[in-house]
């Protein structure tokens, strides 16, 4: 028996069919990659803005007024005024205020006399990052003021550094830019998985699969017709996922198009062909949507370096993720987007996609018998 | 190639195949040796777990055999199963069809899979569709067909490129008479004309007949082979049918306990009667009950089969321990008895629509107090829409249901109470054991405490379960999963008892010993309503109904349904003649 051109495109027709007829592939490979890129776009942020602080200013005067301005003025900066210190701190434990400013009663006279005044900051140390944040926030606000205090008595700032901190690769330092790149690896990792292991587990589902294998078809004949169509149809997704991450959240795209199609055409092999692995395991669809969850989206949201930093873990992690795909695949939609086209990240992580995508299909092919046994 | 293979199309030696299921291991086959001829229709025949799917599977080079060889048309399916794949066509019980492609998308993906070139496609599928009567359907979507088109679409998608070898997997299972025949109709021609080589696998015995040899399996065993003649000679004079002036449910009672009977079986307002061979003879069985008239007819390939198991010894008679009746006999029978007669379930005027589907149209029917009655019709008459609307479970659009004397509009919940409901595949938990089964099944009802107690020890005993009570429900037999069922759908004593083809399937003692149970129900007042395909149990009903098209077609007795089918052609008809003639007289249902 040869491999034949016309069961192939046969099983292929079939599947288009399929495809327009019932539109689950569809929600997968389009509704699905959207709808989870606009919560977790939305929801997922590291940048602190609108932070409801307290503050208090127990003798209020041009001086203090001139510095709690800037905080009012400041995107970052909700300030609320309390009367006493005490006040604020209870409304800090209520987590009502995440932060409280406390310009003491010698605030005026320090800074008038030596041009030093030092404020009280406590931090909500709860979420440490974002404390972190809302530390350098304030001390920024802090450092300008007394730089234009200094200014306006015509003497050089003394005791404060001029930091003109200059961001590389993120200019506007927004987590959006760089956390929806690394957010369209990890949801395309799951829809590629779901597109192939669901629609061969709804064939065993339904009984074709045991029509269509005593048939002369081959077993390549069978994964090759699910892989192209599904291929075309991941695809598509991603390009969509592209589309929302420029057009909706507005993250530039400093690579190239082709670079990124070459890119994701390599994931989108390796997540389909781990689709195509969980199918010759899981013959319902509820077991194969279980797995597609843990074995893939769950690693990818974890141990890609999407949001958790990989050089931070312990060795032993550290190594696993490396049998992840969409770490490869991570860094290089965050290069692409945020850096541009760099040979010496593009070609190492996509000769590791490329090498992954040939493993899972080589082992699904494996796998894959015309048996029920 | 020996001529011993030549004339034959399937070869098996002592075929062994086991299957694990967590820590036991099953066998389904338990060496198997047969062979089936050329050009001719070979049937599988069996009850269900008998292993008829395993041996196709294994036929079709879908499983390996654990032990033994399987030659299919000279090639080793072993060392071959491509080679033996592109010859044969094969049906699977479940045939998978896409349903969200046309009937002509699903013709052109076989043919595309069968390599058949695009040149001969228009003719053939001209044929299969002339074949199957399908060509006014060819661009509705599977999904869309009725049950027994389905299966003539999923065997016309097997045959597009024609086979040398059909293997039809129970193809009849849950279709409607006028399909099933129908089937049989384009599987005969096609061994005619076509000279194929065809292995039919049924559960149904009656089919058996059709077939020019038959392999009789039972538990991975194979429990006879040869033409169905064969089966039926040993039993040559001694089938009867039996009327005496009393109850039928009674003559079979008396003449089941008389020695020298083999069988029996009520069918209509008479009972068939079966003698052992070395009997007293008829006369013998005629002292038995005053007044009997034995008339004699031909013998029937179950009674063949029911003659083969009971001739196994204790364990075939077993399985047809009478029950351990927990009062007297029903000798007297209430339900037959023309006097107070009262309609427990009343249907009037009820129409079901689904959106611009009416699936039942203005039915109106009465069932009384211990009667049997069967609601008969073909795929997609309205059947099950009519069976959930009575449990309660579906409201009606128009009408109105009264089941023991309660509105099902307004007191479903407390109808529901007095039915008790036995599925098709016997909704039991299969992980659970026996007792906490019927544990469960009574507290669902509300019983508790000593009431509850008493229930499941009568359970045990009534349905000699008592030994099995820490047996997992899932691993019992299908005899013994029928009668947990059946017990479980007992346990809150209910007045009327729902029953959804009880018995399609079951080895015909299990399914004498089911029907015997239902009959003593019926004795102690139970109502039964049975909705079935299978005409064998629509014998044992008082009363039937025969729907199409969700109307009432027509309703009485098994006899009176049969008197009117006689014709000249036709002096003695069956009652699948009959519901195919009742069926026929009212357009064509397929047309819908």
């Amino acid at each position: 028996m040869r491999a034949s051109p016309r069961r192939l495109l046969g099983l292929m027709r079939k599947e288009f069919l399929q495809i327009r007829r019932d539109p689950s592939a569809l929600a997968i490979a389009f509704v699905l990659p959207a709808l989870l890129l606009l919560v977790f776009g939305y929801g997922v942020s590291l940048d602190a803005r609108h932070v409801p602080i307290a503050l208090v200013v127990p003798s209020p005067d041009a001086f203090t007024t001139s510095f709690t301005g800037q905080l009012y003025g400041s995107p970052y900066f909700e300030p609320r005024s309390f009367r006493s210190i005490q006040r604020a701190e209870r409304a800090l434990a209520a987590r009502q205020v995440q932060g409280v400013v406390w310009l003491q009663s010698d605030f005026t006279r320090r800074a008038e006399s030596v041009g030093d005044a030092p404020i009280g900051v406590f931090v909500d140390g709860v979420d440490a990052n974002t404390a972190r944040i809302i530390e350098g926030y304030l001390r920024q606000v802090w450092a300008n003021w007394l730089a234009s205090l200094a200014r306006s008595r015509g003497q050089p700032p003394t005791l404060v550094l001029a930091e003109q901190p200059r961001m590389r690769f993120n200019a506007e330092v927004s987590s959006h830019d760089y956390l929806v790149p690394g957010l369209i690896a990890v949801i395309m990792t799951l829809t590629g998985a779901l597109l192939t292991a669901l629609v061969i587990a709804r064939e065993w589902e339904r009984g074709t699969m045991e029509a269509l294998m005593v048939t002369p078809v081959r077993v390549t004949e069978i994964l090759l017709a699910k892989l192209a169509p599904y291929f075309a149809l991941g695809m598509g997704g991603m390009l969509v996922s592209v589309g929302l991450a420029v057009f909706l959240f507005g993250v530039p795209l400093h690579g190239s198009f082709l670079v990124l199609t070459g890119c994701s055409a390599l994931f989108m092999l390796a997540a389909l062909g781990m689709g195509l692995l969980i199918s010759s395991a899981a013959h319902t669809q509820f077991a194969a949507g279980q797995i597609a969850i843990v074995t893939t989206f769950l690693p990818a949201f974890i141990l890609s370096g999407f949001v958790f930093d990989i050089h931070s873990m312990p060795l032993a992690i550290r190594l696993i993720t490396h049998l992840i795909a969409a770490r490869y695949f991570v860094t290089l939609l965050q290069s692409q987007f945020l850096a541009g086209d760099i040979r010496s990240v593009i070609v190492p992580n996509a000769a590791a996609l490329a090498l992954m995508a040939v493993v899972f299909l080589a082992l699904a092919r494996a796998r894959a018998r015309k048996r029920l046994d | 190639m020996s001529d011993r293979t030549a004339d034959a199309a399937i070869v098996l030696e002592d075929v062994r195949r086991s299957f694990r299921t967590g820590r036991r291991s099953v066998e389904a086959l338990a060496g198997v040796s047969a062979r089936a001829a050329r050009a001719q229709i070979t049937g599988l025949v069996g009850p269900d777990g008998a292993g008829k799917t395993t041996l196709m599977r294994l036929i079709a080079g879908l499983l390996r055999p654990d032990a033994g060889r399987i030659e299919v048309l000279g090639l080793d399916v072993a060392r071959n199963p491509l080679g033996v794949q592109s010859r044969l066509g094969y049906m699977p019980q479940r045939f998978g069809l896409y349903e969200d492609l046309t009937v002509r998308e699903n013709l052109e993906l076989y043919a595309d899979l069968q390599g058949l070139s695009p040149g001969g496609r228009a003719a053939r599928y001209a044929e299969l569709m002339r074949m199957t009567g399908l060509e006014p359907f060819l661009s509705r979507r599977a999904g869309r067909l009725s049950g027994g088109m389905k299966q003539k679409l999923g065997l016309a998608c097997t045959l597009v490129n024609p086979p040398q070898l059909l293997l039809l997997d129970e193809p009849t299972v849950g279709v409607d008479p006028v399909s099933r025949r129908e089937l049989w109709q384009i599987i005969e021609h096609l061994v005619r004309d076509a000279r194929a080589t065809v292995l039919f696998s049924t559960a149904y015995l009656d089919e058996a007949e059709r077939c020019d040899q038959v392999l009789l399996i039972h538990e991975g065993r194979l429990l006879g082979s040869g033409p169905p003649e064969h089966f039926t000679a040993a039993m040559k004079g001694r089938s009867f049918i039996a009327t005496a002036p009393i109850g039928r449910r009674a003559l079979q009672e008396r003449l089941a306990r008389t020695p020298g009977v083999l069988d029996t079986v009520i069918q209509g307002g008479r009972v068939r009667v079966v003698t052992t061979g070395d009997s007293p003879g008829r006369q013998g069985i005629a002292a038995a009950v005053p007044d009997l008239t034995l008339t004699p007819i031909a013998p029937r390939f179950e009674d063949g089969f029911v003659a083969r198991l009971r001739a196994r010894g204790p364990d075939g008679s077993a399985a047809l321990a009478a029950p351990a009746s927990s009062g007297s006999a029903p000798t007297g029978e209430p339900a037959e008895a023309s006097a107070g007669r009262e309609a427990i379930i009343r249907v009037s005027e009820v129409t079901r629509r689904f959106g611009e589907f009416t699936a039942v149209d203005q039915v109106s029917f009465e069932v009384q107090r211990g009667e049997v009655f069967g609601l008969l019709g073909a795929n997609g008459a309205g059947k099950s829409t009519t069976f959930r609307m009575l449990c309660g479970l579906l409201p009606p659009t128009e009408g109105e249901l009264r089941v023991a004397g309660f509105d099902l509009r307004t007191a479903a919940a407390v109808a529901r109470r007095r039915i008790g409901y036995m599925a098709q595949r016997f909704s039991l938990y299969g992980d659970l054991t026996v007792s906490q089964n019927l544990r469960f099944f009574s507290s669902v009802y509300g019983l508790s405490g000593p009431q509850q107690r008493r229930r499941i020890e009568w359970a045990g005993g009534e349905f000699s379960l008592g030994a099995l009570a820490e047996a997992k429900a899932g691993e019992l037999p299908l005899g013994f999963k029928q009668r947990l069922a059946l017990a479980c759908a007992l346990m809150h004593e209910p007045e009327i008892l729902f029953l959804d083809e009880p018995t399609s399937g079951v080895d015909p003692l299990a399914r004498r010993e089911f029907w015997r149970r239902i009959n003593a129900l019926a004795g102690q007042g139970v109502t039964v309503l049975v909705t079935t395909h299978f005409m064998e149990e629509a014998e044992y009903c008082d009363r039937l109904l025969i729907m199409a098209q969700g109307r009432v077609l027509t309703e009485g007795t098994p006899d009176a349904i049969k008197a009117a089918a006689r014709g000249p052609e036709r002096p003695d008809p069956t009652l699948e003649d009959a519901f195919i003639a009742a069926i026929g007289a009212a357009g064509a249902p397929e047309a819908a």
